[in-house]
């Protein structure tokens, strides 16, 4: 998990929410940062921009916190430079 | 005024499971699901490849071909419902009767192909529109299309609730003809999904099935889109009586209300309260009610949300209630939804037979109700209702006497 993802992910999500970055931190649930089901979407979905990546509609429902995020975003980025550069 | 009993007098269908109300109960009562790959929109295209498609539906042999052009795919099976049920009720409508009737029709989207495909050549090939695109996409297209067609000068109108469009219209329809404001009503709904453009918007919202649709099921994985329209005469009993009009059933009840509580998030309060308010409309109680036709969309949390409401109303009757999703078979067709489980419910009542919740697989404890998984069942009942909840908040009720 390598501080510019985490950077990245946390940037995303408080452009997405319009709140300081500085609220945001790994250990932060969904709850905590009130983002409820549409916003999770709205996050989901700035994040497959920022990232090129594709979110799986069950892998989705199983994101519940920043860590969460953090952690499937790296595998679905670790995954695509895999295909890329084989 | 006392007011007037509300009989159903004709009933008409497009939808994936047929052209005619008689195909589309055929395969309610046979538990026979519609729901298949998508050929409205490229294959691949999409994370969820299937859908309830009226893929039977040929707008030429309903319409010359210049008129077809004139109407969006979703309003040409307002219209082509519409003539069935009139033709079916055996209505005449003249001068005097057009201007005492009403046509109050639900969709949710309106002429999403026409604007899909205006759009696609505006931004992609031609950088126009056809003039044609504004009168085509407007919701109240199809209802527009039905005054034009019979000559019907009374109210006409079209209400968008998303997927409680059309019950909010047959109710208000109801009250119309109730109250002695018209003297026949016809009402109904309708969607046509299928355009790429907003099937993305669906993707992107993550509530539609990868493979199909499972109400009330453990492993339910969200909706599956369908369309279609049902459109129904109504008309005071007294008078379908007097004209020897077969009668299908009564609209007894109309109950609505809002959540107020988050866009898209179902909530069990706003639904109970709804569901009374229809009860108290009809003046039935909670124990005379046979049957349920849920709005059961098959998602994780509409499902068991509905449950919980009906607990919440119907207390321990719900234990011997009933309660079955046709969305499993017929798709969800959104503004199109209610109306056409509206047939289903009408249809179910009168032969004394429920159609099943399809493609059941195990019980969920969070959906303990009897979901009549899988296998149509026998059963006599003089009551039903017929659920429709909203993105939005927005409920709307019917309750249904035989």
């Amino acid at each position: 998990m390598s501080e510019e993802l985490i950077a990245r992910v946390i940037e995303v999500i408080a452009k997405t929410q319009k709140i300081p970055s500085e609220s945001i931190t790994l250990d932060k649930t969904f709850a905590e940062l009130n983002i409820d089901s549409l916003d999770g979407l709205n996050i989901l979905f700035a994040l497959e921009d920022e990232f090129r990546i594709d979110i799986a509609d069950e892998a989705a429902r199983e994101i519940h916190s920043v860590r969460e995020i953090v952690d499937g975003v790296g595998k679905l980025v670790a995954a695509k430079s895999q295909t890329a550069n084989p | 005024m006392i007011p007037r009993r509300v009989a159903v007098t004709g009933i008409g269908v497009v939808s994936a499971c047929g052209d005619t109300f008689g195909e589309f109960w055929t395969a309610m009562a046979a538990g026979r699901s519609a729901i298949r790959p998508m050929t409205l929109v490229p294959p691949g295209s999409l994370r969820f490849p299937n859908g309830a498609e009226a893929a039977q539906f040929d707008p030429l042999r309903h319409f010359e071909e210049k008129e077809a052009g004139f109407l969006d795919r979703f309003a040409q099976f307002t219209a082509v419902a519409a003539r069935e049920a009139i033709r079916a009720a055996g209505l005449q409508i003249d001068v005097a009767l057009g201007r005492r009737c009403a046509i109050v029709t639900g969709s949710c989207s309106g002429g999403q192909t026409t604007q899909d495909n205006n759009f696609l050549s505006l931004y992609a090939t031609k950088g126009r529109v056809s003039p044609l695109t504004i009168p085509l996409v407007m919701a109240n297209s199809g209802a527009s299309r039905v005054s034009l067609e019979f000559g019907i000068t009374g109210p006409v109108y079209t209400i968008s609730t998303a997927c409680s469009s059309s019950n909010h219209a047959i109710g208000q329809a109801f009250w119309m003809v109730r109250n002695g404001g018209v003297e026949v009503a016809i009402t109904g709904g309708s969607d046509a999904p299928f355009a790429l453009g907003f099937l993305k918007a669906w993707e992107a919202m993550r509530v539609i099935s990868p493979d199909t649709c499972r109400p009330f099921s453990r492993d339910r994985r969200g909706l599956i889109l369908g369309e279609g329209a049902a459109m129904f005469v109504l008309e005071p009993l007294d008078r379908a009586r007097a004209r020897g009009a077969a009668v299908w059933g009564e609209i007894a009840g109309f109950g609505m209300s809002s959540d107020a509580h988050h866009l898209t998030q179902p909530h069990a309060e706003g639904a109970a309260m709804a569901m009374r308010a229809a009860l108290a409309d009809a003046g039935a109680a909670p124990e005379a009610i046979g049957y349920i036709n849920a709005h059961g969309t098959g998602t994780q949390t509409n499902d068991a949300t509905e449950v919980e409401a009906i607990r919440a109303v119907f207390g321990a009757h719900a234990d011997k209630l009933p309660v079955s999703s046709t969305k499993s078979m017929h798709g969800h067709a959104l503004g199109g939804a209610g109306a056409l489980e509206a047939a289903a419910t009408l249809a179910a009542m009168r032969s004394g037979l429920i159609p099943p919740t399809a493609n059941f697989t195990e019980p969920d404890p969070a959906c303990d109700l009897d979901v009549v998984p899988n296998h149509v069942r026998e059963a006599e009942f003089e009551w039903a209702m017929s659920n429709a909840f909203a993105f939005g908040g927005l409920n709307a009720v019917l309750v249904f006497r035989r």
